[in-house]
């Protein structure tokens, strides 16, 4: 298979990372997160990838049919649980944030603090 | 490390247990908690906790001899392929196990005076975070240390948020979920990276896939994003950063199991995956020792120094630890 989905996946990696990093918003940043995050969905599927295999569904097909990688699809089902709520709780205390400060602007927050 | 993954002789029905009756506990407090009187739901969480807290102590003693290995569903490997989960308890993981549960008992029972209005919700976190922290300590499957430590680490942003009428705890807890939930993914790569290329998560599996070949560059990369990420949650230069803003805002029977035991685990989980994983392929290389003494001696100097120019005591103690 070719390596065009890792590039994408490293490509998604570094785009969240950066979108963190450059943040003025802090609902921006969890969707940065949550981009960085999607990085890891395409990794793992395109791990599991095989050409011209089915999907992982034996009540019909011959067992000896090639088919991709059940567990890489189970752990990305368990990852978008976790990523879920994570990014829930984030934003919820976004809001707490919002409430308290007025503001969601990081640079602002901290200069609150100091 | 023992044959995980052939151990067919030392199966122990007790290993779930840590994680199963605080879980279970924490579900049940959360679904009953408008019912539940304050004082009864206390008792319940601190009971579970004992309870948890006798298996521990019985599974330290149990695993002197060896590792006990726990196959889920009793799905043995067949061929030496690990195809269910396990629960892997060494001796180290169920003593931190067992240290987990001391603390969060302690933590229930100082709570109760620290706090003018304790609400059930606080130990239904606190049973979640301790469950989740015990089967980090006791799993022997990569991915299940990535789920066990993303559950942990949900419920300590939530715990160290608990105040949310006060402003610094909610922007303390902001900075600490946003640093480890990315820790969190570099974890997540790294264990893709390994799945790729030795198509096990197993730990014992992928110990043996991995010894029978020299370390390519991909098996490094990958040990270096699963370090890396546990060393997030282990606060070392360079990722201290969320630590001071975390300790000082989560209230201070949090602080007790935060300090007292989570980011210890997040040293164990590096120590735990070098030495289970990657010992037999990457050798004790000199250079990786210095590398990891260099940042533990660069985070007790800047631990010092920070402690030199803080005021507030808990963020000293922060610093100190």
């Amino acid at each position: 298979m070719s390596h065009f989905p890792y590039g994408v996946a490293a490509w998604l990696f570094l785009v969240g990372l950066y979108g963190i990093v450059t943040s003025r918003n802090l609902v921006h940043l969890v969707i940065s997160l949550a981009v960085l995050q999607s990085s890891t969905y395409i990794l793992l599927l395109g791990v599991g990838y095989r050409t011209g295999a089915v999907a992982p569904i034996f009540a019909t097909i011959p067992p000896s049919t090639p088919a991709v990688d059940p567990v890489v699809q189970a752990l990305v089902l368990t990852d978008i649980v976790v990523e879920v709520t994570v990014v829930a709780l984030i934003l919820a205390l976004v809001v707490q944030v919002h409430k308290r400060h007025g503001t969601i602007d990081p640079d602002e927050l901290r200069k609150l603090r100091d | 490390m023992n044959c995980e993954s052939c151990g067919t002789d030392d199966v122990t029905p007790m290993a779930p247990l840590p994680v199963a009756i605080p879980l279970i506990t924490a579900a049940i407090l959360a679904g009953l908690r408008s019912v539940l009187p304050r004082r009864v739901s206390f008792w319940i969480a601190l009971a579970a906790a004992a309870a948890t807290l006798a298996c521990c102590v019985d599974l330290l003693h149990a695993s002197r001899g060896g590792t006990l290995v726990y196959w889920f569903g009793n799905w043995q490997p067949r061929h030496g392929v690990a195809l269910a989960i396990s629960f892997a308890v060494d001796p180290i993981g169920a003593g931190l196990a067992t240290l987990v549960s001391l603390l969060a008992i302690t933590g229930m029972i100082f709570a109760s005076r620290y706090f003018d209005t304790v609400g059930t919700l606080f130990h239904t976190l606190l049973l979640a975070f301790m469950g989740a922290m015990c089967g980090f300590a006791l799993t022997g499957d990569i991915f299940n240390l990535f789920v066990f430590f993303e559950l942990m680490s949900a419920a300590a942003y939530a715990l160290a948020g608990y105040k949310t009428e006060d402003p610094a705890p909610v922007q303390g807890a902001l900075n600490f979920a946003i640093t480890n939930t990315i820790g969190a993914y570099f974890v997540l790569v790294g264990i893709g990276l390994i799945y790729a290329h030795t198509g096990a998560l197993n730990m014992a599996q992928i110990a043996r896939t991995l010894d029978a070949e020299p370390a390519s560059p991909l098996v490094i990369a990958a040990f270096t994003l699963i370090v890396s990420g546990f060393l997030v949650k282990a606060a070392i230069v360079p990722f201290h950063y969320w630590l001071a803003d975390a300790h000082t805002v989560a209230p201070t029977p949090v602080c007790l199991l935060f300090s007292g035991v989570m980011v210890e685990l997040g040293l164990y989980a590096a120590a735990r995956v070098y030495w289970s994983i990657f010992a037999g392929t990457l050798g004790h290389a000199s250079a990786l020792r210095a590398m990891i003494v260099g940042a533990g001696c660069a985070t007790a100097l800047v631990g010092a120094g920070m402690c030199w120019s803080e005021r507030n005591l808990k963020r000293l103690l922060a610093f100190l630890r």
